[in-house]
């Protein structure tokens, strides 16, 4: 069985079907990438799977467990970790104080544990604040811990959003185009470090325009438009796919593609 | 310089004053007083604080949960004859109870939906309490609150021994916020404030971490309100009316807005000011009107948030002075 499986997932928006019976299956360890033309349906179908929205219909399956109808925290703490298009950072704390609260889902403090400062809020924040190190660490940035995130660049926002979903211990990522807004160069590195969570083990499944990119960094491709899975496959395949093709690149309105 | 006003000297100063205040005062009950119910208007401020400011969640209903609070003890210790501490703890619960309540409904809503929606229910609170004569006395109000009941030899019959126990309720209320504020727990709710979405992505279950900081910030109000009750030993349906939430929202917005020392400020500031105005009476707000735009305006986290980013400024000014110092001393040290 896939690591995660969506069979038939609707999502319909009033009268406008934003996902149409899209049937796709997501393999532990490795890149997959979603592409598609804008209002493809791409960012609402990571909406569905981290739980934001619920399906018209279908069913999504991680690691064996019905999660369908699941919120977002409950995904997330079954670990499914994503990103945000716009990055949604708290711009006047520092960059570590971003991402401490990202291992807060591993820890069981409550209230009574903060009030009393108990051995147990302790041993936590201790915990998260170490978990927050080692994914900026991960990502490359550790050096910016104390700095305000406003003051940061562009590409090391990128890289805080992603460790901040590091640090809530994932088994599967949702990158909702990382590498939106940043110059060639960067995109490599970024690149890279994708790689790098996938090696880890991390599941990594992204959303990119960059194609170029994607080409060089995806085991498989899925391809949406208009809602709909139109293609599937290595990006060898999706390259020399001539519905892919006249999907992006316009075709000859006589020829139908069904 | 600096080292000496850092911050534990800063706090072990103001509870120093704090503590010698009554003496240099102790004739002067109109000061007391003022002073006691400054630090009564911090308590709820700070509750207030926990949840509009590092929650993100503007609640208005919080003068309401005040007047509950005050007119709980009101009612137990005049119609029953429960001790007063004891009626204290349960005031403070009843709120917290009528919090939790109103919060399952009220934090399904967001955003202005929410202020709106709690303004109403501040209102409906005031209305209950004004037309609910055989309970609260209506708009007569309610007298006769005792004074809290002896302690073992501690007595609280005069102005000096009702400001330290409120003093002591300060203190602690304080130290609770800042322990919950700077916890995990806090770090929670402050994740909520910054973006609901990623909170919930992070695993955060917004929904019931918003209810439990309701519940605090409306104990907050119900126990600042019980003290008020006892102390002003007559309370009216204003206490929960419009004007005394938007005070309270005064205060913690002049003050600074998720900051912790934010509702000591600018509760104390305000009642003094107010003290000092009293002349003038409705043309006050010709002066807190003014103050409070230019806030907003210019420093949007009050008088503490903007100390803050004076002092960040200074020293990022000093560092950059240093390094530009020190590079003739290396080029020196490189010419030996």
């Amino acid at each position: 069985m896939a690591f995660i499986q969506l069979t038939g997932i609707t999502k319909k928006f009033g009268g406008l079907t934003a996902v149409d019976n899209v049937d796709f299956e997501i393999e532990e360890g490795k890149i997959t990438a979603i592409i598609g033309p804008n209002g493809a349906g791409k960012s609402t179908f990571f909406n569905l799977i981290s739980g934001f929205h619920k399906p018209t219909s279908g069913t999504i399956l991680f690691d064996g467990k019905d999660i369908t109808k699941s919120p977002a925290h409950i995904g997330a703490r079954l670990g499914i970790a994503r990103t945000f298009q716009a990055t949604q950072l708290f711009e006047q704390s520092t960059v570590i104080d971003n991402i401490i609260v990202g291992h807060r889902l591993r820890t069981k403090s409550k209230l009574y544990d903060a009030v009393f400062r108990t051995p147990r809020e302790k041993r936590e924040e201790q915990l998260a604040h170490q978990k927050a190190m080692e994914a900026l660490e991960f990502v490359g940035i550790s050096h910016l811990a104390e700095t305000p995130v406003a003051t940061i660049t562009q590409e090391a926002k990128k890289r805080v959003a992603i460790a901040l979903a590091l640090a809530t211990d994932p088994k599967v990522m949702f990158l909702d185009e990382p590498a939106a807004g940043i110059n060639p160069e960067e995109t490599d590195g970024l690149a890279d470090l994708m790689r790098k969570l996938a090696a880890s083990g991390i599941t990594i499944c992204t959303i990119e325009h960059k194609m170029q990119m994607i080409m060089g960094l995806a085991d498989k491709i899925m391809v949406l438009n208009h809602g709909a899975k139109i293609a599937e496959g290595t990006p060898q395949e999706i390259a020399n796919n001539p519905i892919v093709i006249e999907a992006y690149l316009g075709g000859d309105p006589v020829v139908e593609v069904k | 310089m600096e080292k000496i006003f850092n911050q534990r000297n800063v706090i072990i100063v103001l509870i120093i004053f704090a503590l010698v205040f009554p003496i240099i005062y102790a004739d002067n009950r109109y000061v007391m007083h003022v002073m006691t119910l400054g630090f009564i208007f911090t308590i709820s401020v700070y509750g207030m604080n926990i949840i509009a400011g590092y929650t993100g969640q503007l609640s208005l209903a919080h003068a309401g949960f005040f007047a509950i609070g005050a007119y709980s003890l009101g009612i137990i210790t005049t119609k029953t004859e429960i001790n007063f501490w004891l009626a204290l703890l349960l005031s403070v619960l009843i709120t917290s109870a009528a919090g939790f309540v109103l919060g399952l409904f009220a934090l399904r809503t967001k955003e202005h939906f929410f202020a709106i929606y709690t303004l109403i229910v501040g209102y409906l609170i005031y209305l209950m309490i004004d037309k609910w004569d055989e309970l609260t006395g209506g708009v007569r109000g309610l007298i006769g609150i005792p004074i809290p009941d002896p302690i073992g030899p501690l007595t609280f019959e005069t102005a000096t021994s009702m400001y330290y126990l409120v003093l002591v309720f300060l203190l602690v209320s304080i130290f609770v916020a800042v322990r919950i504020v700077k916890s995990l727990t806090g770090r929670t709710y402050i994740a909520i404030r910054n973006s609901e979405e990623l909170a919930q992505t992070l695993g955060i279950n917004t929904r019931f971490n918003k209810l439990v900081s309701f519940v605090i910030s409306v104990a907050f109000a119900g126990l600042a309100g019980a003290l008020y009750a006892s102390l002003t030993r007559f309370i009216g349906p204003e206490i929960a009316g419009t004007n005394m939430v938007f005070s309270f929202l005064m205060y913690l917005i002049v003050g600074g807005i998720g900051t912790l020392s934010g509702p000591l400020v600018g509760t104390m500031l305000f009642v003094w000011l107010e003290q000092f105005l009293k002349g003038y009476q409705e043309y006050q707000m010709l002066i807190f009107g003014p103050i409070l735009i230019l806030i907003v305006i210019f420093s949007p986290t009050g008088i503490v948030g903007g100390f803050y980013k004076l002092k960040d400024k200074l020293q990022n000014f000093r560092k950059i002075k240093k390094s530009r110092s020190a590079k003739p001393v290396t080029l020196n040290s490189d010419e030996k």
